[in-house]
């Protein structure tokens, strides 16, 4: 594989293929844990490190594993990382194990780390795998920190912890609320789309779409069928 | 903007416009401004004209900013800017009234594509962001007419807060309530003001009276269900402001006449649940937003059926 190739495995994480505001995956912790900066970094960086080793597990044994029972096998695989990082957290840094709570364990079922596996590990080499949950993990952990700072900025007047406006400016109770998350999240999507966009309106459909290129129902005609009559 | 449009015959111009319906609305709105100058004093019209200034700049900037044309001059935003003041304390920090107008004419009504795009009515919707991000302050209610006794402010509780508190402290006298003398938000508490711009929208045909009478019959006959007093539930939170005002919005109420009867029950059903069953006082708000979402669903049951095809609703 060319470097150049390699390379943008790496970086079309980060913005042009980011899992969450890009590929709309990995929603649930996305919205949940962003209350604070802090608790988006520390479940960005235990998704990455769950990621990295299923990526590298499932690329060496995707010889061996038969295709009709890969699921079940992918998610065995993510949940023995997903325990060993619980594990690890829950021994050397308790604290965190509390703020992100259950959704530390729930990392199995999150969509991006099964995606990438089904995606690309299954079909490439290790190291473009490495790759791909390097450039996945930092594109999901920089979404995850900047959600958390717009919102812990503007909801609790802090960025990690710290007190920046909350001396002069009451804040705004709604951003650290569910709803605030949801409003965050679209603005940051909206951001996204025109950051990775060339200039050109939103095209719909599979030419628009940022997994077409690992996307088996790409070829044969999109995710879903037009139904006549429906709008 | 679609140029051309084709229906059949007769065909009958009239110069009724977004702007002729607004100008109708805001003065339907003056009798209201001037009773919260009265009664809450010359603040309360500095929150209104910091309000609907709000309003106006959010709506020229965000259509400048996305390019569609300039559509302040359609008096929408007044109108928005005013009915968000109104739904405000007269305590409320100045920045906080901007900051809601900002919210309900650029997330509300320009994100969704402007005036007739909108899914919930705006100033509900911005209020209701207030409410939830701010609530010390969209809770801090003043008493009506004490600047005349020399005194800056004096903080008493809503006649629905002091029924929900368990009634330690006495309700104003049901004739205070009527002339709005009562903790309140600025332009809700005077009923007499708002019924006046009521029945002036209805005989200039600007609203159709199907809505309010619906809602406000529900509320009352629900309340004697539950056992309240229909009179003080009538005359107290939002309920009047909400009717007359915020639900026969065009944009977020349906089109037909079942339509309406449904959607200003549903109305009426949601806002004695809240203020019974619920943990706010008062519940206009959010039960007016949450039937502005159903209205897309009412229009689809009440869609009247075409002459001579009986049977095709199926």
């Amino acid at each position: 594989m060319a470097k150049g190739k390699l390379l943008s495995t790496f970086t079309k994480g980060i913005v042009k293929e980011n899992p969450v505001l890009r590929l709309v995956l990995g929603t649930c912790p996305t919205l949940a844990v962003t209350t604070m900066a802090e608790n988006g970094l520390w479940m960005g960086m235990a998704a990455t490190l769950v990621l990295l080793g299923s990526n590298v597990v499932i690329s060496l044994t995707r010889k061996v594993i038969p295709d009709k029972v890969r699921i079940p096998a992918f998610i065995t695989i993510i949940a023995g990382f997903v325990t060993l990082v619980q594990m690890l957290v829950k021994a050397y840094a308790p604290e965190v194990n509390d703020k992100l709570g259950i959704f530390l364990p729930l990392i199995v079922v999150n969509c991006i780390i099964l995606a990438r596996a089904e995606m690309f590990a299954s079909k490439n080499k290790v190291l473009p795998s490495i790759l791909d949950a390097l450039g996945m993990g930092v594109g999901f952990t920089a979404a995850l920190v900047l959600m958390g700072s717009i919102r812990e900025l503007l909801g609790s007047g802090s960025l990690f912890g710290v007190p920046i406006t909350s001396s002069f400016i009451d804040p705004m109770i709604v951003m650290i609320l569910p709803a605030g998350g949801f409003f965050v999240f679209a603005i940051l999507i909206v951001l996204a789309n025109k950051l990775s966009g060339d200039g050109k309106k939103a095209v719909l459909g599979c030419a628009g779409c940022p997994s077409a290129a690992h996307c088996p129902n790409a070829q044969t005609g999109g995710c879903e069928e037009k139904k006549e009559g429906e709008q | 903007m679609e140029k051309l449009f084709v229906s059949s015959s007769p065909h009958l111009r009239s110069g009724t416009g977004v702007r002729s319906i607004m100008l109708d609305v805001i003065i339907a709105l003056a009798p209201a401004l001037i009773a919260s100058v009265i009664l809450f004093g010359l603040r309360a019209l500095l929150v209104t004209a910091v309000s609907v200034a709000a309003a106006v700049l959010a709506e020229y900037l965000s259509r400048k900013i996305m390019k569609r044309p300039n559509s302040i001059g359609d008096l929408s935003a007044v109108v928005t800017g005013m009915l968000l003041a109104f739904n405000l304390p007269v305590s409320i920090p100045l920045w906080i009234a901007a900051l809601g107008s900002a919210i309900a004419i650029v997330v509300v009504k320009q994100f969704f594509g402007g005036i007739g795009q909108n899914f919930v009515n705006p100033a509900l919707a911005g209020r209701i962001i207030l409410m939830v991000s701010f609530p010390a302050q969209m809770t801090k209610w003043t008493m009506p007419l004490t600047s005349f006794s020399g005194l800056d402010a004096v903080t008493t509780a809503t006649p629905l807060g002091v029924l929900s508190e368990g009634g330690e402290q006495a309700m104003p006298p049901l004739l205070d309530m009527f002339f709005g003398v009562r903790g309140g938000c600025l332009g809700e508490t005077c009923a007499v003001a708002l019924l006046l711009g009521g029945v002036y929208l209805v005989a200039r045909k600007v609203i159709n009276p199907i809505i309010p009478i619906c809602y406000v019959g529900t509320a009352a006959l629900l309340s004697l269900a539950f056992g309240l007093d229909p009179l003080v539930q009538m005359l107290s939170g939002g309920l009047l402001l909400g009717a007359i005002f915020m639900a026969t919005d065009y944009a977020t109420s349906p089109l037909t006449n079942w339509g309406k009867v449904i959607f200003g029950i549903g109305c009426g059903v949601l806002t004695m649940i809240i203020r019974q069953f619920g943990s706010l006082p008062e519940g206009v708000s959010f039960s007016i937003v949450l039937m502005n979402i159903l209205v897309p669903y009412i229009d689809r049951l009440t869609r009247p059926v075409p002459f001579g095809e009986e049977g095709a609703r199926q």
